[in-house]
């Protein structure tokens, strides 16, 4: 490995039961702990539907500068929208957004301090992935109602 | 002895990155601001599904509109930028390689901010 040590390290020098030395894993190790569970689930997905939404973000940038340009450049973002991958891109960005909106809920309830007990933790994780499903067919239905 | 202050004192408030519980504390009022502002963008991108250019300017023009997008563009790419940088002190460990990433993406946010918010402004006063 080229890059330095981590300090960090330093901290995860342990011994087994038999007194043999063991560098422990950082945390969280994807092989020591089971990926699929609400908790880590919704955690990785959280930074994932973020980072998704950052490149989504493109979209906007350029559909407000064609807005600005003029109708030739809008003609353009409005063809590729209304493609089949547009509207693929567009429903799956509804789904980040949407979920992304509900777990960041979540994490702001957390920081005002509740729902941390684990019942609570398992029903608020099944409330957002509930909700990002009905709110993203919601929008969805909405916007095939008054699309022109 | 350059100090009469306790390791604690010191580390209270402040922390190892002196800038304290700024950074967090900027993504959580970001995100707060985003919620409304996200809720009226779904309804934008709503009332403007499958509209044309004429019908889709117009709708930004009106002043309302073109300010809370100016607020959304500002704060999405505030929170965006605070939150991809938390990502890269997260997963990248070579320091140099990570500061330039985290550099790139706030050169980016900012840029991104910018370019939209000349769009928004020139829809509006053109």
């Amino acid at each position: 490995m080229s890059h330095p040590p981590d300090p960090r390290q330093a901290t995860f020098a342990g011994r087994r039961t038999d007194g043999s030395a063991i560098q422990r894993p950082l945390s969280p190790h994807l092989q020591a702990y089971d990926m699929l569970q609400m908790s880590s689930a919704m955690s990785v997905l959280h930074r994932a539907t973020g980072i998704a939404w950052s490149f989504g973000m493109i979209f906007l940038v350029w559909w407000l500068v064609a807005l600005a340009g003029g109708p030739a450049g809008f003609a353009q973002v409005q063809w590729f929208l209304s493609s089949f991958l547009g509207l693929l891109m567009l429903l799956g960005l509804t789904v980040v957004a949407w979920f992304k909106t509900l777990a960041g809920i979540r994490h702001l309830a957390w920081d005002a301090g509740y729902g941390f007990s684990l019942p609570a933790m398992m029903r608020s994780g099944q409330a957002v992935l509930v909700g990002t499903a009905v709110l993203t067919v919601l929008t969805w239905v909405l916007a095939l109602m008054v699309w022109r | 002895m350059s100090t009469m202050r306790t390791p604690l004192g010191r580390a209270r408030g402040l922390g190892s990155a002196k800038s304290g519980t700024h950074h967090w504390w900027t993504q959580r009022v970001t995100s707060l601001a985003l919620l409304p502002l996200f809720l009226w963008f779904v309804f934008a991108m709503l009332s403007l599904a499958g509209a044309g250019y004429a019908e889709s300017r117009a709708f930004l023009a009106r002043p309302w509109n073109a300010v809370l997008m100016l607020a959304l563009v500002g704060f999405s790419f505030h929170h965006i930028a605070a939150g991809l940088q938390t990502v890269l002190e997260d997963y990248v460990r070579a320091e140099r390689v990570r500061l330039l990433a985290i550099l790139a993406v706030k050169g980016l946010c900012w840029g991104a901010a910018l370019v939209c918010a000349f769009a928004v402004l020139r829809v509006a006063f053109t």
